[in-house]
């Protein structure tokens, strides 16, 4: 190290508070200081309703991702599916905090994050996929984080300028991690006759959760000019899919869409079996001790 | 100090602008170009700061740095978070470019006129060659390529040099 590095991480030791050794131990409100009031003529609720569906997108697949840890091929892998997880993090942590302003009622990101039951989570099914191997958490990312910055880039213009501020953040992060999942699926895809075999079958797997991401969802409609069409997005997600999975020498999939029950689907709360077993591993700690704090 | 009503706020400010960094703590908040304003309000300073990435766990230590800081230099303080408009790391100083470039950190590029605002189309990285050479900051050569996109922060990537073979870390352009 040079004097000057040295120098830079002394600092550091200076005598300051405790908080510098207990990194990430302290949260506080992500939006304190932000002027979280409802513009004129939009519904709080169904504002809140709609924040809460893209906060729960963002917080159960950066749970999916998480569980990646300490499991992924090699050391680079872990710090990028980390950090994707962590911005996803983020991006929930702040939208789960405008939902509960919107909605009136004092529900915090805690509050919202671990004691909500299955049945009021409102996240699409595609989140929630546990992925078999690094082809599905591959093929899954690039689907996911497709769909999700075109969604983003469309509410940068929202009429809430805190979901317009939320999503623009959240799109610039979100271009990082498409390039990341389209490089995987192009070197999968593209590689040995192996990994192709891998990628397509991952693809096609996951394929059936795709067409749930552009169907209307009960609150979009109450909140024009804040909220994105679903089906608005389709275009680009087609484009975007069809370019990197030309380069991969990968087949467009054509597996069928999965049923909805009863007409119902993720953002209506019906799920997947996976999301309980997510659930229970995310909350336990919280709900054995409602009390404790970090 | 604190006077009557009015702090004083060019003193705050200096105070403020000096916190490192704890994740790049070669940059202070001024170089890194996260700290968004520094005003007094009835005898007390607000210090506005913005993150980086949305999931940033360094931005909770940074506003209690701040708080410690400035109260012991006797000022009452209160930090605040902005999020719009969303920080770019064309917000990095030339100053705080050099530090990094003297750390052994490549400093970012311009970033793309569309990241800033991301309307219209976002570019497509199809390949996994770099869009054009990050030069290496231990040797300069500019034969260097890209082991990991992601590094121990967001902010950062990881590259080596085939010139001169070291690792290096570098800010990507955000």
């Amino acid at each position: 190290m040079t004097e000057d590095e040295f120098t830079a991480y002394h600092d550091l030791a200076d005598e300051t508070g405790d908080h510098r050794w207990a990194f990430g131990t302290g949260f506080t409100d992500p939006l304190e200081g932000i002027d979280t009031s409802v513009p004129d003529g939009v519904s709080g609720p169904a504002l809140a309703a709609y924040c809460l569906m893209l906060g729960d997108d963002a917080l159960i697949y950066s749970h999916r991702l998480q569980q990646w840890m300490t499991r992924l091929p090699e050391l680079e892998e872990e710090t990028a599916v980390a950090n994707i997880a962590l911005d996803l993090l983020g991006q929930a942590r702040m939208l789960l905090a405008r939902a509960g302003r919107a909605e009136g009622a004092d529900r915090g990101e805690d509050q919202l994050a671990f004691f909500r039951t299955e049945r009021d989570f409102r996240n699409v099914r595609l989140a929630e996929h546990p992925d078999a191997d690094f082809a599905q958490l591959a093929g899954r990312l690039l689907i996911f984080s497709t769909w999700r910055l075109a969604l983003l880039r469309e509410l940068s213009g929202s009429r809430d300028p805190v979901l317009a501020a939320i999503a623009t953040k959240g799109a610039k992060e979100l271009a990082y991690h498409r390039d990341y999942a389209a490089q995987w699926v192009i070197r999968l895809g593209d590689g040995t006759d192996l990994s192709h075999a891998r990628m397509q079958a991952a693809l096609e797997a996951i394929w059936p959760l795709v067409d749930e991401l552009f169907r209307a969802d009960a609150v979009g409609g109450d909140l024009p000019g804040v909220a994105a069409d679903p089906a608005g997005l389709r275009a680009e997600f087609d484009s975007v899919l069809a370019a990197v999975l030309a380069a991969a020498t990968l087949d467009l999939p054509d597996t069928p869409p999965l049923a909805l029950v009863s007409g119902k689907s993720g953002r209506d709360g019906v799920h997947t079996e996976a999301l309980g077993y997510v659930l229970a591993e995310l909350q336990s700690v919280a709900r054995a001790d409602p009390e404790a704090t970090w | 100090m604190v006077t009557g009503m009015a702090a004083d706020v060019p003193a705050a400010r200096q105070i403020a602008e000096a916190v490192a960094d704890p994740e790049l703590p070669m940059l202070t908040l001024a170089d890194l170009g996260i700290l968004r304003d520094v005003t007094g309000e009835n005898g007390h300073i607000v210090v506005t700061i913005t993150p980086t990435y949305s999931g940033c766990p360094a931005l909770h230590e940074i506003a209690r740095e701040l708080e410690y800081r400035l109260t012991q230099a006797g000022f009452g303080a209160t930090v605040r978070t902005q999020i719009a408009p969303a920080w770019t790391s064309d917000w990095i100083t030339p100053e705080g470019r050099r530090k990094l470039h003297a750390a052994g950190i490549a400093p970012p590029r311009p970033a793309a006129a569309g990241a800033a605002l991301p309307r219209g189309p976002v570019p497509l990285n199809l390949t996994m060659a770099p869009r054009d050479p990050v030069a290496c900051p231990h040797c300069g050569s500019p034969d260097t390529a890209a082991t990991a996109a992601f590094g121990a922060t967001a902010c950062k990537a990881l590259l080596r040099c085939r010139t001169c073979h070291e690792p290096f870390e570098y800010v990507k352009e955000f």
